[in-house]
């Protein structure tokens, strides 16, 4: 990436409500042309930053550039060249989808005989483009997403930035928001930005940062933070889950906690170790689930807890405190 | 990453934040306005029936009383003020339908443009007072039915006037709005405060020989300096007594002042700038 300046730069980023850090200290390269995925659990401070990004906030402490400039003094510059779909829904229901890609040009200042080019090509890649002159009050919930898409691409944006795109859309829908995005990928250079809490979507992304309370506890590719857990999950279901926990400890020499109602430890080769698991404890086991490493793993790894977890005990709780490994 | 070429797509180049690039960008608000209008005509026949329920019934009714006090029709004063209070609910409704905006989320679409919220507000304000006006052009074609002639020049006047104030209005609509989050405060404070402007103006009542409190508090009243004009156009086109005048289209007075229509023109003018600005300052601090 040296070659190229980084399309986005993050250094020593924070941001306090009052006393909430919501923001504590990120540090951050995006490299031109790279999905990059913000993953973490609501209120891990994702938004937060996104909004300093976007100019739509400003940080108490640091700096961050975007597509070479910076958000807090160089803001119309930095407008100009990202593109933006929120969480909420920003369009006029009132308006067709060509109006309110018309309007965005307009207030863009994108003149006039490109934005019809661009408005067709960008209506056409959401698969948008019969649908056209059909107010957007009548469209399904997916298709106003792939409409802010759309719009966020209209004045071809260097960075393009999704906080939570599929949130609250039904699963068929949220894979086809991917596909369109990988579809845009595959067209143009763009750096996309997009935090998600959703485990399976980040592994859409090329690089993934894991946030955790304001701050960046992993940051690598998919691949990469899976290999490196090197260990399969085993969750087992037992009539008797703290006697399991302290067996498997003592046993086995295993770090085993309650998640998600049932006991979870890492072990190497899971599969291998299932008989050794029936042979070697007292309490009955109910059910054995071995999984391959995936990314839940890996904010397992890194914060101590799930990421559903995370999401049911805002603020951390002691016990997840006191799981929490290293 | 992938390491396709990428097909070529439209090149865009989005310019420099010049002056045509505000004018452009206040245009399409503006045009957003005016096609969120013409889909909305019920908004267009229910904004009607107030003022011909002040104008026919309201007029009509008081007219038996006050027939006895010259030769004005109290229909015919009451004309302007209709015309001037029907603008008034229609624009303060234009500047604070900012709150469904910020609702339905597309205030942010336009605050996050790179273009300055001064633009944004302009184009909403002369969006606002288009539509007031265009509302006010279907009252003023009533004018014969209350003994106002149709005069070309009076006519052309009035509209100029009637979308000064409107925009005058709807700039405070949305100075109001700006801090509003929830869309049900939204109706209860128009009430608030497009009432008293209305009540307190002279839309209603002559300010001839009014107690001192309520003088003072129409002095003090923007409206009043937006509704006067109004008036003094529709009665400089009428055959009137020296005395129906001065009882029925006084003007305004400071003190022994009395205040030219072209001062009181340029106080509404002013009192647009003035509350564009304080809503662009509110405005950019909300973002």
């Amino acid at each position: 990436m040296d070659d190229h300046a980084a399309a986005i730069t993050v250094r020593g980023l924070v941001k306090r409500f009052k006393q909430v850090e919501a923001v504590a200290g990120i540090d951050l390269d995006v490299r031109p042309a790279e999905t990059f995925g913000f993953l973490g659990p609501n209120g891990a401070g994702k938004s937060t930053t996104i909004k300093i990004l976007c100019t739509l906030a400003d940080a108490t402490a640091g700096t961050a550039r975007v597509a070479g400039f910076d958000v807090a003094r160089e803001r119309d510059q930095v407008r100009r060249h990202i593109g933006l779909v929120f969480q909420e829904p920003t369009l006029d229901g009132y308006l067709t989808a060509e109006q309110n890609l018309r309007f965005h040009g307009e207030l863009y200042g994108v003149d006039r005989a490109t934005a019809a080019r661009r408005r067709q090509e960008v209506l056409t890649m959401v698969d948008l483009w019969e649908r056209r002159g059909d107010l957007v009050q009548t469209f399904s919930g997916g298709m106003r997403r792939r409409l802010e898409i759309a719009r966020g691409l209209l004045h071809s944006p260097r960075v393009l930035f999704l906080d939570e795109p599929t949130v609250g859309l039904d699963p068929q829908t949220r894979a086809s928001i991917w596909d369109y995005l990988k579809e845009l990928h595959r067209r143009q250079e763009i750096t996309v930005f997009v935090t998600t809490h959703y485990m399976d979507e980040a592994e859409h992304c090329d690089r993934i940062a894991i946030v955790d309370q304001g701050r960046i506890v992993a940051l690598d590719t998919p691949a990469a933070l899976k290999s490196g857990i090197g260990k399969d999950r085993v969750q087992i279901t037992t009539d008797d889950d703290a006697r399991a926990i302290a067996e498997l400890a003592d046993r086995f020499g295993l770090d085993a906690a309650l998640h998600e109602g049932a006991v979870t430890f890492a072990v190497a080769e899971g599969a291998a170790f299932v008989p050794q698991l029936f042979a070697g404890l007292d309490v009955p086991i109910n059910s054995v689930t071995v999984t391959r490493p995936s990314l839940d793993d890996v904010f397992l790894a890194y914060t101590g807890r799930t990421i559903r977890d995370a999401e049911a005990a805002r603020p951390m709780s002691p016990m997840a405190l006191a799981a929490r490994g290293r | 990453m992938t390491a396709t070429t990428p097909t070529p797509v439209a090149e865009v180049r989005v310019p420099a934040a010049g002056l045509a690039h505000q004018v452009r960008a206040a245009a399409v608000v503006w045009q957003r306005e005016m096609i969120r209008f013409g889909r909305d005509r019920s908004r267009i026949v229910s904004s009607l029936v107030q003022p011909v329920l002040f104008l026919f019934v309201l007029g009509t009714g008081l007219s038996s009383l006050i027939a006895s006090s010259g030769d004005v029709d109290f229909r015919t004063f009451l004309f302007p003020g209709v015309l001037a209070t029907s603008v008034l609910f229609t624009a303060a409704f234009s500047g604070i339908s900012m709150v469904w905006d910020r609702e339905f989320g597309f205030l942010r679409e336009m605050l996050v443009a790179p273009v300055s919220t001064t633009a944004i507000l302009t184009g909403k304000c002369l969006g606002g007072a288009t539509v007031a006006t265009l509302q006010s052009l279907i009252i003023l074609a009533l004018a014969p039915l209350v003994g106002v002639p149709y005069d070309l020049v009076m006519m052309i006047e009035l509209v100029g006037l009637l979308f000064l104030m409107a925009f005058m209005i709807c700039a405070l609509g949305l100075f109001l709005s700006a801090r509003l989050k929830q869309v049900q405060s939204a109706m209860p404070l128009v009430q608030l405060t497009i009432t008293p402007l209305m009540f307190l103006s002279g839309s209603l009542f002559p300010l001839s020989n009014l107690p001192g409190w309520l003088h003072v508090a129409t002095t003090l009243n923007p409206m009043t300096y937006a509704v006067e004009p109004i008036r003094s156009v529709v009665f400089d086109h009428l055959e009137l007594t020296p005395a129906a005048r001065a009882t029925f289209n006084p003007g305004i007075t400071w003190g022994s002042w009395h205040i030219p229509v072209p001062v009181q023109i340029a106080i509404v003018a002013a009192t647009c700038l003035v509350l564009l600005g304080l809503a662009v300052a509110r405005f950019a601090r909300t973002e």
